[in-house]
């Protein structure tokens, strides 16, 4: 180990094994966090992008007026009326459900997933509509019934066109999950936000931690990138 | 009627930080992007590594750590500032880190890099027969760049802007976090002194709505007069 490391590893008061600690707690809060709110937008997003295809305003009309709602404004927004809001519904002090959303850690889940599913249900909304008509021609000809049709040809072919915006969407909820750390939740922002106003140390605190997101950044860029290649294999040039 | 319990005119000033604080940001943020487009494609190598640095160290971080890190940071390489000319000059040079203007560089650093992706693209998306074109005629690389490059690359480059202008309206409202009062703040302020919560924040979130909105309109406008001469295949 070059002289100025272990220099330095000697010297440093922050980076302590209760640090690490603290952090590895932020890092396991964040990954949950994410991870839990992708895979339920993501659920409801498909039936919902579906719905919203439909012909009939009366079924799309809904879905347009929820995506563009949580579009449209800031998820701090939200996340704070789902937060403070919810201990103001009359009457839920006393139900089962008050035990569960008085963790701030579930009115958080219930913003950051209900947020994703509008973006992913956009997305998967552009991806199915973009699908080339002679597919479903082909489809129809084969006297598939819509139910075959949408879960053969079409959604798995959306699925294809819709993988690259998605992973956009995936990096920009990780970056986005960081404001739980204002509603109490210790996530990784929030541990260095503990650690910034324990030691008075801005840069170690904040620094250390991107390079944290940066690395998780990296990480699924990658494996997005493995996933799009063997989505699209059949498009490789041949020879390669 | 909407009763505001009084904070009405404080949450008007407060949509008005979040406004100036948008509109500055855009400017910074389109300023960088251009710098930083312009060094990616240059010929220089160093320019390149630099833009490519910034934009992808940019595009790995989330906004609010960087605007901590900004704000906090910034308070305290000023503080370490003020005791170094103090003691050796015995000058009183102290100032408070203002909030309105780390959320004004972080968020302009972060769209910067968005904006340089999008610059990028669109600069590449210009033939390069009118530039051998404007060559021919015998145009410098300025010329070249103002007359014929800049204002067919903005045609293609306008969505691109579009996108990310909506994304800054929202991420504008992380000031709140760092202490700026703008109309987020004094939502929140207002909500948990009156402990209603939807009351003062669906006001805020509708503000937000009209102006992405409008944008949205707005955007579409100038696309439409920004794509004029074009004849739109299919």
């Amino acid at each position: 180990m070059p002289d100025f490391i272990a220099q330095w590893l000697n010297q440093n008061e922050i980076f302590t094994a209760m640090t690490i600690m603290q952090y590895w707690d932020g890092l396991v809060n964040t990954v949950q966090l994410v991870f839990l709110s992708l895979v339920i937008g993501l659920v409801f997003a498909v039936p919902l992008a579906i719905l919203r295809t439909s012909k009939n305003p009366l079924v799309s009309g809904p879905v347009w007026l929820y995506t563009y709602l949580f579009r449209g404004t800031p998820l701090l927004i939200q996340l704070y009326i789902i937060y403070y809001g919810i201990a103001q519904i009359p009457g839920i002090q006393e139900t089962f459900w008050w035990e569960i959303f008085r963790e701030p850690f579930y009115p958080a889940l219930l913003a950051f997933a209900l947020n994703t599913c509008a973006y992913t249900t956009e997305i998967i909304r552009g991806a199915i509509v973009s699908t080339p008509a002679g597919e479903i021609e082909a489809a129809k000809a084969y006297g598939m019934n819509w139910w075959l049709r949408m879960r053969r040809i079409v959604l798995p072919s959306a699925a294809r066109r819709a993988v690259q915006a998605y992973s956009n969407e995936v990096i920009f909820m990780l970056h986005s999950s960081a404001i739980a750390s204002v509603v109490t939740i210790v996530d990784l922002t929030g541990a260095a936000r503990n650690i910034y106003s324990r030691f008075y140390a801005p840069f170690d605190a904040f620094i250390f931690v991107a390079l944290l997101y940066m690395a998780l950044t990296f990480i699924l860029v990658f494996a997005f990138r493995k996933l799009e290649n063997h989505l699209l294999r059949h498009q490789r040039p041949v020879g390669s | 009627m909407l009763d505001l319990k009084g904070y009405g005119p404080e949450l008007l000033d407060g949509a008005v930080v979040t406004i100036e604080l948008a509109f500055l940001s855009l400017a910074l943020a389109l300023t960088l992007g251009l710098i930083g487009a312009s060094s990616k494609l240059s010929g220089n190598r160093v320019a390149k590594a630099i833009a490519t640095f910034y934009t992808t160290v940019v595009r790995g971080i989330p906004d609010l750590v960087m605007m901590l890190l900004f704000y906090y940071g910034g308070q305290v390489t000023v503080n370490m500032l003020s005791d170094w000319i103090w003691e050796a000059y015995e000058i009183d040079f102290f100032f408070q880190f203002d909030p309105f203007i780390s959320g004004v560089v972080t968020i302009g650093l972060i769209f910067g890099a968005y904006m340089t992706e999008t610059f990028r693209g669109a600069f590449l998306a210009v033939e390069t027969g009118q530039i051998e074109a404007a060559r021919a005629y015998g145009f410098t690389r300025w010329h070249t760049f103002r007359r014929i490059m800049f204002p067919q690359m903005l045609r293609h480059a306008l969505p691109g802007i579009g996108n990310n202008w909506q994304v800054l309206l929202k991420t504008t409202a992380l000031v709140s976090i760092i202490g700026l009062t703008d109309m987020v703040r004094v939502a929140e302020e207002a909500a948990k002194a009156e402990r209603m919560p939807f009351h003062f924040f669906i006001p805020v979130a509708a503000v937000y709505l009209i102006l992405t909105a409008g944008s949205e309109l707005f955007i579409k406008w100038l696309n439409k007069r920004a794509n004029v001469g074009v004849v739109q295949g299919g």
